[in-house]
């Protein structure tokens, strides 16, 4: 990427999601205010609506995703940010999101919960609602961040891939990730890939939104573009009609899977540091990823074969990335700030090839790089 | 000589597929169709242009019907979808259908706030005082001592007057008829599309099978009679007293007000915004309204 055009800035994680969304294309955002999420908020409406974009503060968050779902059936790239208690409200209609396959990004800035919690302390706790909060087997891409800049980074790709395969995605931050500040290079406006969802080339009478094609995801007309047809929370028929047949509910929900799982590739993004040769392995995603990776590198400088797979994308889980690792290792340490959700699927992929531990903490404070240096002692 | 009614309703069917269509014999959704469908012909509204939006209940199966852009929500939110389609294409005609639990139950509130804001659509209340789909439990609008299949010893709860609440919420145009009163739910419909603003409609509908058994209101065609007999007009309401207007249900137009559409308004502030300006708004931070006390 060329620095041409490029600017710097000190940004906190929120804003850089308010950066990333405007870079994209985001057009329109309703939302509720609620902490540690609200500089989202407060960053595009003043944004969008000096661009031609909307920005509403609707009276609940339900009424949020639903504005923001009502704005992308007619063509708009829409987000909606919220926390904990906002993100339970929100769960009904993420589901409808992921039937009638309608794009959208929802950035879940993690707090300490159940409930209203610790408002302004960190979390990683909501991992396994994203998978599952809403009834029903669904798929769904989750992503997450560990850094600012990283945050505008993952902001776009929750845009594109939301676009690219008619689907929800939820971006979880945590709060550290959400307030912390850096400095920032931001990309130039040009150099930043924008996704646009595919349009249907058929005639209006031909059109059938919900149609079996090699990609498995369906173009997707606009309310208002010609194309009369419907949608439904109901199951559905390739025309998007209410459907009890057998036959059809497979073909539609299987669509909904295959979409999903042929963009593995490139939905699931880990990256590492020493992964080469490391006996030890420590898992980490979001704001912990930055105390491990100290962590690790401390470890590695005195020659200890320690590594870090860091979790970029938490849904679809990504396994392939395990499997890579998985017959090189003795251990693998999962961190993270809640008592154990992505350890228990790390145990689940790992299917007794190595021992899987965790290093917790579920008291509101950071895991610290010193931390996981002494649960890695303990190991090696 | 006017177009036959077949006619003019065959024009806007979905008919490959979608029927038969699965409300009971008798049932008032059918009836309040017609009417809206009417209206739009009336109107000569391009089917292209016309999102029909509901929720989840009998009432809200209307849209899959009808061949124009539909969108059959999740209970309650049909009003929230619509904010979100209607500001990104304020050009479309943007029509709600839902039942009273739907709106002013499950989704009470984003129907207040709806009324609040003035964004130029129209909810259309298909009001059967019962929850039809789910079998006929009590509903915000079942009137007190009336029995469901929740309320077995009668409806302790006072009920919703929905055209009265979207009023005093802040619509700028609220009004109410039967499906008795074919015609004039034809002419309050067409006038609440042509409002610029949030406008609702009531309609007073039988749900013979889930409201009308239970409470001995008899048939389908008892139960219009009866929407018959119990309504007058707001004209008439109007002098009427508080004892006279019991028991009877008011129909015409109650709010018809001129306000700045909203996403009109909002255009403003994105001209403003593109400028680095602020918007000069009629009122002033200062002028909060509120109703007048009694004093005691
Ligand atoms: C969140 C949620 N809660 C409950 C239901 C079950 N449900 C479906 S329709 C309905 C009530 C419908 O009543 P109303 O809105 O008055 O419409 P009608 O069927 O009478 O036309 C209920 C409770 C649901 N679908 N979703
Ligand atoms: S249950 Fe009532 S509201 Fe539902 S279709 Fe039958 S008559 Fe109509």
């Amino acid at each position: 990427m060329s620095a041409e055009g490029s600017r710097e800035a000190l940004l906190q994680g929120n804003e850089a999601v308010v950066e990333g969304a405007v870079a994209v294309g985001c057009s329109f955002y309703a939302g509720y205010p609620i902490t540690p999420s609200t500089e989202v908020a407060e960053g595009l409406a003043a944004r969008l609506p000096a661009t031609g974009g909307t920005f509403l503060q609707m009276e609940d968050e339900i009424a949020s995703i639903a504005a923001c779902l009502g704005a992308s059936l007619a063509g708009a790239k829409a987000m909606t940010a919220t926390s904990g208690p906002g993100f339970s409200l929100m769960q009904e209609l993420v589901g409808y999101a992921a039937i009638a396959e309608i794009p959208f990004v929802l950035v879940n800035v993690m707090r300490y919960g159940p409930s209203t919690g610790l408002p302004t302390s960190p979390s990683q706790g909501d991992v396994m609602q994203a998978r599952w909060g809403t009834h029903g087997d669904h798929p769904i891409i989750v992503l997450t961040a560990s850094s600012v800049r990283e945050a505008f980074d993952m902001t776009v790709k929750s845009f594109n891939l939301a676009e690219k395969y008619r689907s929800p995605v939820i971006l979880l931050l945590d709060e550290v990730v959400g307030h912390m500040r850096e400095k920032v290079k931001l990309p130039a406006p040009e150099a930043v890939e924008r996704l646009e969802r595919i349009h249907p080339s058929t005639p209006p009478e031909w059109y059938a939104p919900y149609e079996e094609t090699n990609t498995g995801v369906p173009p997707m007309a606009a309310f208002g573009d010609g194309y009369r047809f419907h949608v439904t929370g109901l199951v559905h028929d390739r025309m998007g009609f209410p459907t009890q047949k057998k036959s059809e509910i497979v073909q539609g929900t299987n669509r909904l899977y295959r979409k999903i799982e042929r963009g593995f590739r490139e939905i699931c993004m880990t990256d590492g540091v020493g992964l080469e040769d490391a006996r030890t392995v420590v898992v980490a995603y979001g704001s912990v990823a930055r105390s491990a990776q100290q962590a690790v590198e401390e470890m590695r400088d005195q020659g200890k074969p320690v590594g870090l797979l860091r979790l970029r994308t938490l849904w679809p889980f990504p396994r392939a990335a395990f499997e890579r690792i998985l017959d090189g290792v003795d251990d693998i340490l999962v961190c993270e700030l809640n008592r154990g959700q992505v350890y228990r699927e790390v145990l689940r992929v790992s299917r007794g090839r190595c021992e899987v531990h965790k290093h917790t903490r579920t008291d509101g404070e950071m895991i610290t790089p010193a931390e996981i240096v002494r649960a890695l002692r303990e190991r090696i | 000589m006017d177009v036959p009614n077949r006619e003019i309703i065959g024009r806007y069917l979905r008919h490959a597929k979608r029927f038969p269509h699965i409300w009971c014999p008798g049932c008032g959704n059918g009836i309040v169709l017609g009417c809206l469908l009417r209206a739009i012909d009336a109107l000569g509204w391009n089917k292209d242009d016309v999102v029909l939006v509901s929720g989840i209940g009998c009432s809200s199966r209307a849209p899959v019907y009808v061949d124009f852009n539909t969108l059959h929500t999740a209970h309650g939110r049909a009003l929230a979808f619509a904010t979100g389609i209607q500001m990104v294409r304020p050009k479309l005609h943007v029509v709600v259908i839902m039942g009273d639990g739907d709106a002013v139950g499950i989704g009470g509130n984003h129907f207040i706030h709806a009324c609040r804001r003035n964004i130029d659509m129209t909810a259309v209340v298909i009001n059967n005082f019962i929850y039809g789909m789910t079998g006929g439990q009590q509903s915000p609008t079942t009137p007190q001592g009336a029995l469901s299949s929740t309320s077995v010893y009668g409806t302790l709860d006072q009920p919703f007057d929905i055209a009265g609440l979207a009023a005093s919420a802040g619509a700028t145009f609220s009004a109410r008829s039967t499906t008795y009163h074919v015609k004039e739910l034809e002419k309050l419909l067409k006038a609440a599309f042509r409002h610029k603003g949030f406008s609702v409609v009531e309609a007073i509908a039988a749900c013979p099978t889930t409201y009308g058994r239970r409470n001995r209101q008899g048939g389908a065609v008892d139960m219009m009679k009866w929407q018959k007999k119990v309504a007058v007009s707001a004209k008439r309401a109007a002098g009427m007293t508080p004892e006279e207007l019991h028991g009877r249900i008011v129909t015409g137009v109650l709010v018809d007000r001129d306000a700045p559409e909203y996403t009109e308004e909002y255009d403003r502030i994105r001209r403003a915004a593109a400028e680095g300006k602020r918007v000069a708004f009629r009122s002033q931070p200062g002028d909060v309204t509120s109703t007048r006390a009694k004093e005691y």
